[in-house]
């Protein structure tokens, strides 16, 4: 009875903890919703008022106007398309050779893979630059897309553990038939690594979408620009109109969210996955 | 002996792509930094070779020595509270309670923003006289700082910022705790141990291998802290250089100023500190890492 007693007030203040977090976690958003939906006269009132009073939907229509978020939208979404073509193509073969196939120098090239993940971005950005310098290609999209296709050490990490999970027993039934390497790659792993390209898709998806920096360094003309860069345009321009900003802030962040939201469950595993048997 | 030839050639073929992916964008890239980091050079040509010159210019340079001591002082902060309220957090959520799982979306949602528009969000909750949290302040009668407007706050305020995003170290953390065996608490509890002893003798050091992987993770990602102080900064590093963090200094001497040979000399210094302070990580883990079944 005691002991009953006990466990329920533990639990309860676990609870009080976790609801007081909760708030501080989404209390934010629910303000960035809110701002997006005054006049920037209602910004500037003191005391803050938490309801909108008169729900001002143009702030969004508004976005359209002062940015072009329409050719943002279709920029930053062929990159992300792009590249997530990309990764599939070079990763599941390299995670396959890491995994799969005899070769001298796989274990070598392996732990090349793990300490590559270490490395900075910083301190490649820059002799990256130059490369695409040389190559004539500042100013296009091929500096955001070009690295995609030769491979990202945390997907090969990862379907490389997915694809030493899998039984013997399907490539050597394969080879008796006289299937080629190229047939047991494409057409019996490849199929069965499915949920772990979902991963990837989702996860390069949001590495493009969000990405800031490599739009910052290679782009130059504003037609060019992806939705990131359009926000911070966006607020150099009009720094002090706080609704405006706060709708495109959640205009760009909406389709990762909503992804989410169909998705939850492969991106949670994704996270684990990625970050714990490094 | 027909089969194992054939599939070494099969081995280099798919390996190929990312073979070429570590040579071009990895390991060039840092040799030929290393190399135009002793050069003078405008990104187009080099004009010559000036030895240890852009180290030395470096040395000599007072923002740099400005934004190493930003950037160190952020990493100092920001991953030892990551790390404390990650672990935090992930044990509450680890309990057997009602709703675990909508919490768990809930911790989540913030990482799913892109930084530009956390950064926009949050200046805007800082604003120092219509934000949100110094509205909170003021109605608790607590003094209200400016935030991004005043050089001693401007870095705690990236800090705490850096916290609403927890939310996937606490999924790192959470996987973790699930893989410790039920029968090590059980057995705890039959002698008698409380929660802290659980936490202290159990959790910790079966989790330490997953501490280890983050706080290194961490620290590189501190360490390359840009985006956040770029947006709220408008790029400027300012107040008073207070938010001026080292790779926007390398991106300033790059792309603002051209002086791409100092820019590459910054690049190896932080791959050279990072992999010291990995090294030394792994180092000292010897000490306080435990892996299971040793």
């Amino acid at each position: 009875m005691k002991r009953d007693r006990k466990q329920r007030m533990t639990h309860l203040s676990v609870h009080v903890i976790l609801i007081v977090f909760s708030l501080f976690f989404l209390i934010p958003i629910y303000i960035m919703l809110s701002t997006s939906l005054k006049t920037q006269a209602e910004t500037l009132i003191f005391p803050i008022q938490l309801i909108p009073e008169s729900w001002k939907f143009s702030n969004y229509s508004n976005v359209f106007t002062l940015i072009p978020f329409g050719r943002y939208f279709f920029n930053t979404t062929f990159i992300s398309v792009m590249n997530i073509v990309g990764v599939l193509f070079s990763c599941p073969l390299a995670a396959y050779a890491l995994a799969r196939l005899q070769w001298k120098g796989r274990e070598f090239i392996f732990y090349v893979t793990l300490g590559v993940m270490m490395i900075p971005y910083a301190s490649t950005m820059v002799p990256v630059y130059m490369i695409f310098t040389k190559a004539h290609m500042i100013g296009s999209y091929w500096p955001l897309i070009l690295p995609a296709f030769f491979g990202s050490p945390f997907f090969i990490f990862l379907l490389r553990q997915f694809f030493k999970g899998m039984p013997r027993d399907l490539e050597d039934a394969a080879r008796v038939d006289g299937c080629s390497e190229l047939d047991i790659y494409a057409k019996i792993f490849l199929p069965l690594t499915k949920p772990a390209l979902l991963t990837i898709i989702i996860f390069q998806l949001i590495n493009s979408w969000n990405d800031f920096m490599g739009p910052l360094i290679y782009l130059q003309e504003s037609s060019k620009y992806t939705l990131q860069i359009g926000l911070q345009q966006f607020k150099l321009a009009h720094g002090t109109d706080w609704p405006s900003m706060m709708a495109a802030a959640f205009l760009i962040s909406m389709p990762i969210v909503v992804l989410f939201f169909f998705m939850q469950k492969r991106f949670m595993e994704g996270i684990t996955f990625t970050g714990i048997k490094g | 002996m027909m089969n194992a030839i054939r599939r070494q050639k099969y081995g280099w073929l798919f390996i190929l792509p990312w073979l070429l992916g570590i040579l071009i964008f990895y390991f060039y890239p840092l040799m030929s930094s290393f190399y135009y980091s002793f050069t003078e050079f405008n990104g187009f040509h080099v004009s010559r070779f000036v030895g240890f010159d852009n180290y030395a210019e470096l040395i000599r340079d007072e923002l740099f020595w400005i934004s190493v001591k930003n950037t160190f002082v952020y990493a100092a902060l920001a991953v030892p509270i990551g790390l404390v309220l990650g672990i935090f957090l992930s044990v509450m959520l680890n309990m057997k309670i009602k709703a675990q799982g909508i919490y768990r979306v809930i911790f989540f949602i913030p990482t799913l923003f892109p930084i530009v528009a956390t950064g926009v969000l949050w200046q805007w909750l800082l604003n120092s006289q219509f934000g949100l949290v110094n509205y909170v302040l003021y109605e608790l009668h607590l003094p209200q700082p400016s935030w991004f407007g005043d050089e001693l706050w401007s870095k705690p305020s990236i800090v705490f910022i850096a916290q609403w995003c927890v939310g996937s170290d606490i999924l790192v953390f959470l996987a973790g705790l699930q893989d410790i065996p039920n029968d090590y608490y059980e057995a705890a509890t039959i002698d008698g141990s409380g929660p802290f002893r659980k936490f202290r003798y159990i959790t910790l050091p079966l989790m330490s291998p997953v501490i280890l992987y983050s706080v290194i993770m961490a620290m590189i990602g501190a360490l390359q802290q840009f985006v956040l102080p770029f947006i709220v900064s408008n790029g400027t590093g300012g107040p008073a250089n207070s938010t001026l963090f080292y790779n926007m200094l390398l991106y300033k001497n790059a792309f603002a100023l051209f002086k791409m040979g100092q820019a590459n000399a910054m690049a190896w210094m932080m791959f050279a500190a990072v992999m010291a302070l990995t090294i030394f990580l792994n180092w000292t883990s010897k000490r306080w890492v435990h892996y299971m079944g040793e």
